[in-house]
């Protein structure tokens, strides 16, 4: 058409509109998981309120590079994961040596062996809810992401991986090992602490 | 066939993850269980993992402040 027409134009113009709200209301519906996985990958709250809000303003503005249809829960935390990689890495001091994890009985064997044998519900309660936020937030980056967007983001390993682009082995070795550094953190913790 | 080898309590402290995760084959599911029906030792571990997991899980959570909700509906674009 060697024309544009000004009605097709402007109902164009009203249904990019239209799909344009429906997508920010979705996006903002998801704001409270955002916020509990961003909370615990970075040490701070107001961290954690400048990543949503960068995260929220660069989803906005790159809206149209959302497939409608596609996962967009997937497509929003890949934008907060590779914000908080770009900020993150420029802050972080990469440890020089990975904690060296013990195996998957290792807290639960010392728990026991520091309080006696009781009620495995009951062991488990001898762990302060600072003593699991300090211990997580020792967990290094690498494996932390994927434990925070596994274990409280409720992300399937396919989407981990696609979300951090990383292998999908890769996302089940570090989830594990990273699983494992948190208990001997929480292990040093507790049993370390008063023993 | 997956064989527990010669240290069976080992082998099934490997499966440990993966079994929590779903994540098993149907045979390994199978010899995970059975080691779990006659080990004591093993299946207390593997309730404390259990229990871990879900107390993890409400320690670290934090809800959201709500003027932070607020601030992210002014990032909208206005119509
Ligand atoms: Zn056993």
């Amino acid at each position: 058409m060697s024309e544009v027409q000004p009605e097709t134009d402007a109902r164009g113009i009203a249904e990019e509109a239209r799909a344009r709200v429906r997508f920010e209301e979705e996006v903002l519906e998801l704001s409270d998981q955002v916020y509990r996985v961003a909370r615990r990958l970075v040490s701070t709250r107001e961290e954690a309120e400048d990543l949503v809000q960068e995260t929220y303003a660069r989803a906005f503005r790159s809206w149209r590079s959302y497939t409608p249809g596609t996962n967009l829960r997937a497509w929003l935390f890949r934008i907060l994961t590779n914000l908080n990689i770009d900020r993150g890495r420029r802050e972080q001091r990469s440890p020089a040596t990975q904690p060296l994890e013990e195996g998957d009985y290792f807290l639960y064997n010392r728990l026991e062996a520091d309080g006696g044998s009781e009620d495995e519900a009951r062991v488990v309660e001898r762990l302060s809810q600072d003593e699991i936020v300090q211990a997580l937030a020792e967990v290094p980056h690498d494996f932390r992401d994927v434990i925070v967007l596994v274990d409280i983001g409720d992300f399937t390993y396919q989407d981990a991986a696609q979300i951090l682009d990383i292998p999908i082995g890769t996302v089940m070795s570090r989830l594990h090992r990273g699983r494992r550094i948190l208990k001997k953190e929480l292990a040093e913790a507790t049993v370390g602490d008063s023993g | 066939m997956v064989y527990m080898g010669s240290d069976p309590c080992a082998k099934c402290e490997e499966m440990l993850q993966p079994f929590l995760d779903r994540e098993l084959s149907e045979d390994e599911y199978a010899i995970a269980e059975a080691h779990l029906d006659e080990c004591g030792y093993c299946r207390k571990r593997y309730k404390f993992e259990e229990t871990l997991r879900r107390y993890v899980r409400q320690a670290v959570v934090e809800e959201m402040p709500p003027e932070l909700k607020q601030k992210l509906a002014a990032l909208r674009t206005p119509l």
